[in-house]
């Protein structure tokens, strides 16, 4: 079935929805949305191979609980992305808010820019499901908080911020399983209680090497340029935080 | 024995041992989990040591000879009305390890039980009381927003309703299984659950620990939970229920998060949560995408638009200080329905400060809430829902009198089917099959029998709600929902009478 243009202008959010999940139910699986103007929960909790190309800014909650779908943003994205997200891929061309990515289980988000604060909170990992953020430009405060599985990599080099630090402060705070890499290195002072960085190793390069291609092929930039530099990792101490915070009353 | 610990002597049970009765079969070895009871080969009997028994009363329930019995150990300690015994334990035992006390189950501390202090009314002579065996009684109760005011249009059949009723939960009886995880309990208490509350045509909540595909089918009956930590939350789980409510906060712990402890994480609980084996599943203490009533209002949408709006959707709070205006806000933020869990609330794992210091109780959270979602003209936009300290029928006829819709049961579903409070569900040895997901002990609860006697408790309680309701001379609980002037007080202030809106007994 061919592509199903939708004019999200002057829609409201809930009718846009019904409107692409019929079209969904109708069979078709390409979709482009013009004039999206802040519509919440677009792609929320659908599933399959679907695609959409918005243009615009998607608002709050772009492709929560979905499985499956890939979604290209062209413009910035509000609060929210990938909320609790199962699988599928989001690509933000521009910036991205808070909260991206929380809880995520499964699939890719890239941004190309900056993204807001706490941002990959609880993202986790399952046997094949294995979740990655790629963030292009600079996070706020409390990227990766409680961290149980998955990969955050954070270049820092697409930011319109030029005098934040490339991470705010209690980066990967809780962080009880998963990896945060950082493109160049991050001051210690930014991390959360007890945690260090370490120089990336061969494993990891690897990884590095495969969603940073990724990221450099969905924005048409150099992945050889991005790769050329030194990445830190930061990874949880331990998975049992609070093994032995209790005694028995 | 200069480094003994201090505490070491001071424990809280001992074991009698009736040496006549005795026949050392070894039953009470193998049924304890705590390693009481031993077989002495020297000696060839069995002994004790009493400072493993935490009072769970297993080895003296299947004693063949009625030859043991669990008792308190007298505290040795001097009378002191301050320093009582279990303060003194306490530090010794943090002293000695530094540790954060931790307990399961709900607080047992001496906080007023307001349904001990208030009594319901009965008909004599004028409206007169009708006998439920003989004459229709209506327990039937729906949860979900209503209409202010219904609509007809006039079609050839007849009149038709026009308005719009959003997504319900019907229940045939007011109460409902609270929100216990499969995690923090085992297994084959979740099919109990599941097939009591289908056979009852009530519901039962998942807990925040994902659901189990084979108890899909027991959708129509199930509300699925959405939490901080979101174990096994996915577009499936999301329509495979009734209903979904987003837990804010549980009576037992408000303000803190969850955290299952890697030894309870098995198999198919790995399974379920969608978390590796052995790993903590920990929940943040706030969801972290919800820091303003408007951030709950975009949860509570994404919810319904990824359920298509079939289903509705709750939120449940503890019960805090300012629950009245708190629940105001989640109304207006488009819950289906509030499910406000008293300081009294049962828990897989709380520390002890917090479960015995945190919260108020449910009565006076509930009738608050009632009463200022009356105040500002919300009431139907939203059902309520009591939990905590529900333990018996005239408890869920004097909730639903200070304006419940129906009630949770946690605690009293678990008593149901064996249960001691013994408050050590942490632990994952609980000697009766309930709070462990060790298969020796989970085996210990067989699900067509511990269904059974879920329903069981469920329909006793719903003849006795029947008859105090005939008494009163009511024939629905829709005529009982937040009519006080059902419920007299005893004993209490007048700022008490003030907020749960009661007049005392004799006025």
């Amino acid at each position: 079935m061919e592509k199903l243009t939708l004019d999200a202008g002057g829609v409201y959010y809930r009718q846009l929805n019904e409107r692409i999940r019929e079209a969904v139910a109708g069979g078709h699986t390409d979709f482009e949305l013009i004039n999206v103007r802040g519509q919440r929960y677009i792609a929320d909790a659908l599933d399959g191979d679907l695609r959409f190309h918005i243009r615009g800014v998607p608002g709050q909650d772009l492709g929560a609980f979905m499985r499956g779908p890939k979604i290209l943003v062209t413009g910035n994205a509000q609060d929210g992305v990938g909320n609790t997200m199962d699988d599928g891929e989001i690509v933000v061309d521009g910036l991205a808010g808070d909260v991206l990515g929380y809880a995520m289980r499964g699939g890719r988000i890239m941004v190309r820019g900056d993204v807001g604060y706490r941002v990959g909170i609880h993202m986790k990992a399952y046997k094949e499901k294995v979740p990655v953020v790629v963030i292009g430009g600079k996070a706020g405060d409390f990227l990766g908080e409680y961290m149980a599985g998955g990969a955050i990599v954070l270049l820092g080099m697409f930011s319109g911020n030029a005098s934040a630090p490339i991470a705010g402060r209690s980066l990967g705070t809780g962080m009880h399983g998963g990896v945060i890499y950082v493109r160049g290195g991050v001051p210690a002072e930014q991390l959360g209680p007890h945690l260090k960085t370490e120089a990336a190793g061969d494993e990891d390069r690897a990884l590095l090497s495969k969603h940073v291609t990724a990221f450099a092929e969905a924005f048409g930039l150099d992945a050889k340029a991005i790769l050329d530099a030194p990445f830190v990792r930061v990874k949880p101490f331990s998975h049992r935080p609070y093994g032995n915070l209790y005694v028995a009353a | 024995m200069a480094f003994t610990p201090i505490g070491k002597k001071y424990h809280d049970f001992q074991v009698v041992r009736d040496k006549d009765a005795c026949i050392n079969c070894q039953v009470c070895v193998r049924q304890c989990s705590y390693g009481v009871h031993t077989f002495d080969e020297n000696r060839k009997c069995v002994v004790h040591d009493n400072s493993k028994c935490i009072g769970c009363h297993r080895c003296e329930a299947l004693c063949p000879t009625d030859a043991l019995l669990i008792q308190e150990k007298a505290s040795d300690f001097k009378a002191n009305a301050c320093w009582r015994p279990e303060f003194i334990k306490y530090i010794y035992k943090q002293a000695e390890t530094g540790g954060v006390l931790l307990t399961g189950m709900g607080s047992p501390v001496n906080i007023p039980v307001y349904w001990d202090r208030l009594l319901l009314d009965a008909s004599q002579v004028t409206n007169p009381s009708i006998d439920p065996l003989r004459e229709p009684m209506e327990l039937t109760t729906f949860i979900g927003a209503k209409p202010d005011a219904l609509a007809f249009e006039q079609t050839p059949d007849g009149p038709k309703l026009a308005t719009k009723i959003g997504p319900q939960l019907r229940l045939k009886s007011p109460i409902m299984f609270s929100a216990m995880s499969f995690g923090s309990i085992n297994f084959n208490l979740h099919i109990a659950m599941a097939r009591a509350a289908t056979e009852l045509g009530i519901f039962y909540n998942t807990g925040e620990g994902g659901l189990h595909p084979s108890l899909y089918k027991y959708g129509a009956n199930t509300i699925v939970q959405v939490a901080s930590g979101r174990f096994g939350v996915h577009r499936d789980y999301l329509n495979a229920g009734g209903g979904i409510e987003i837990k804010v906060g549980q009576g037992a712990k408000p303000g803190i998060g969850g955290h299952l402890p890697g030894e309870k994480i098995n198999a198919k609980v790995s399974e379920t949560r969608m978390v590796p084996l052995g790993s903590d599943a920990i929940s943040p203490a706030p969801h972290h995408d919800i820091y303003s009533i408007e951030d709950l209002l975009q949860l509570i949408f994404a919810l319904k638009e990824a359920s298509q709006y079939r289903v509705p959707v709750g939120v449940k709070i503890a019960a805090v200080h300012n629950v009245a205006a708190i629940a105001s806000g989640i109304v207006r933020a488009g819950a289906d329905y509030v499910a406000i869990d008293g300081m009294r609330g049962g828990t897989g794992a709380a520390p002890g400060m917090i479960r015995d210091n945190v919260g108020i109780p449910i009565e006076l959270a509930l009738a608050a809430v009632d009463q200022r979602l009356r105040d500002e003209g919300i009431r139907g936009q939203a059902s309520v829902i009591a939990a905590g300290g529900i333990r018996c029928s005239a408890d869920v006829v004097k909730a639903i009198a200070l304006g419940a819709d129906a009630v949770y049961i946690g605690t009293a579903a678990l008593l149901a089917v064996g249960c001691t409070l013994c408050a050590r569900c942490y632990t994952g040895k609980c000697p009766w099959g309930i709070a462990t997901n060790d298969p020796s002990l989970a085996k210990r609860q067989n699900p067509d029998k511990a269904a059974k006697q879920m329903a069981n408790l469920i329909r006793a309680w719903s003849h006795e709600i029947e008859e105090m309701l005939g008494g009163m001379g009511l024939n629905s609980i829709e005529s009982l929902r937040g009519n006080r002037d059902k419920l007299r007080a005893v004993g209490l202030s007048q700022t008490e009478l003030d907020i749960l809106g009661v007049r005392h007994a004799g006025a």
